[in-house]
């Protein structure tokens, strides 16, 4: 099945604002932000900035049907130089530990290394978040060695250890790809046990459940990639398919957008409320805009600093402690085990 | 009432513990301890649950431990075996009595 962006398809849930007038309708579920005043949790604080993620862009070499960036191969949006070196002005200023940088796929953009060589100058830890496919295409070969260099946390998509759900949700002939990508990061010392090269696994749902025990599904992976690929990784990160985007579509095609945010509205964690990334994250989207976690960051709702809150005039003290902007789609994050960039927090 | 069985009844389950509500809890107890993580794993249980499920032919017990399945990591591939594990002992059950009719129809015949 060939997957194009909504935005290609000039789909109405292309636009955020549909995505949210969607996403407003609860029937038979309250609202997140009623939820969270009834758990006497609302409204959510910063903690901190332990993590200050860049979003590049939207252009990707996969059109994943769940991707919540909308990103593929037709998306032009790519952070310029000049909002990239705002970034690392704002960067180094801070003493933040970590940079993580995601998109679309992050190595596209042509201030990806860039941004990698200033953070890792400043001492700060890397994490770049890898679609594997990026790793064997011509253009950019070296940069699994670059990567390793340059000691960057590579955080791998892999919905499921099975070409099957992986090729479902990533299309056909990404999980041979991404078994070609990691056995290519495991040659470079990538997972490898003393290499302290660390490459941590993404698993998210292939349809509209809820994933796995993080502990139990990472054994799963570890056991079945080891025997049938000789693979191996550090951790396994369980991710929620947040209902926007993409996903909102999938769900509502076949009908399980009720069912799913029901799902998801009754498996609200107040343990998972209260760890979520958010609270020490801040996202920066590729027009420099400064985000509170790269959901709101694709569904237009910056941070509540400001009217025009920018990289460029990043505050971090006041950013440190901003109320945080939220939406029925959270309800994706404070389900179950709870779900973040860092996988289960709860 | 068109049909005996809606899926929206599944969410109505909880109903059973209004009348006594004492053995409701009790039952609720015991299933929860079933369920949870022991000798055999989360994941391993849903799956003999599915199976049982197709055994019972219960319509609620299958849709919610298809989603159970899925959310403990199991794939389609291994929850079509589990099913296929309630069919076997089905048919199984089925053909053994065949013992049965060929003991009677030996008593019975010449």
């Amino acid at each position: 099945m060939v997957v194009r962006t909504l935005a290609f398809r000039g789909a109405a849930l292309a636009s955020s604002r549909t995505q949210l007038d969607t996403l407003a309708r609860p029937a038979g579920w309250p609202t997140f932000d009623d939820r969270m005043a009834a758990a006497g949790l609302g409204p959510l604080h910063a903690t901190g900035i332990d993590v200050f993620q860049i979003n590049v862009g939207k252009f990707c070499n996969q059109t994943c049907r769940h991707c919540h960036v909308d990103a593929g191969p037709d998306r032009k949006e790519q952070m310029s130089r000049e909002t990239a070196e705002h970034c690392m002005r704002a960067f180094a200023q801070t003493d933040i530990p970590t940079l993580d940088i995601t998109g679309g796929a992050p190595e596209l953009n042509e201030n990806f290394r860039w941004l990698v060589t200033e953070a890792r100058a400043l001492g700060r830890h890397v994490m770049d978040r890898c679609n594997l496919s990026i790793l064997l295409l011509k253009p950019q070969q070296g940069l699994a060695e670059f990567l390793a260099e340059h000691r960057v946390e590579v955080v791998a998509s892999l919905p499921y250890f099975r070409p099957t759900q992986a090729d479902a949700q990533r299309g056909e002939g990404i999980f041979d790809k991404s078994v070609e990508a990691l056995q290519k990061l495991n040659a470079l010392g990538y997972g490898r046990e003393g290499s302290g090269l660390v490459l941590n696994l993404v698993h998210n749902p292939v349809g509209a459940f809820l994933p796995p025990a993080q502990k139990s599904i990472e054994a799963q992976y570890r056991r079945e990639l080891a025997r049938q690929f000789d693979i191996t990784f550090n951790n396994l990160y369980t991710i929620t398919n947040m209902p926007i985007s993409r996903f909102l579509e999938f769900l509502l095609d076949s009908g399980n957008f009720e069912g799913y945010m029901e799902r998801i509205a009754n498996a609200f964690n107040p343990a998972a409320a209260q760890a979520v990334m958010c609270r020490n994250t801040i996202s920066v989207g590729w027009e420099g805009t400064l985000y509170d976690c790269d959901f709101n960051q694709m569904l237009e709702l910056p941070v509540s600093t400001g009217p025009a809150p920018h990289v460029r005039d990043f505050d971090a003290a006041a950013l440190a402690r901003r109320r945080i902007v939220t939406a029925n789609h959270c309800y994706g994050c404070t389900a179950g085990a709870g779900s973040s960039c860092g996988g289960a927090v709860a | 009432m068109d049909t005996y069985y809606h899926p929206q009844d599944l969410g109505k389950f909880s109903d059973m513990g209004k009348a006594n509500p004492e053995l409701w809890e009790k039952f609720m107890a015991y299933y929860g301890a079933v369920f949870a993580e022991g000798a055999l794993t989360a994941r391993e249980k849903a799956l003999i649950a599915l199976g049982v499920s197709h055994a019972v032919q219960c319509p609620y017990c299958i849709d919610a431990y298809t989603q159970a399945s899925l959310e403990q990591g199991s794939n389609i591939e291994e929850m079509t075996e589990a099913v296929h594990v309630a069919c076997a002992i089905r048919g199984g059950a089925s053909l053994v009595h065949g013992v049965q009719m060929r003991n009677v129809a030996g008593k019975l015949s010449m």
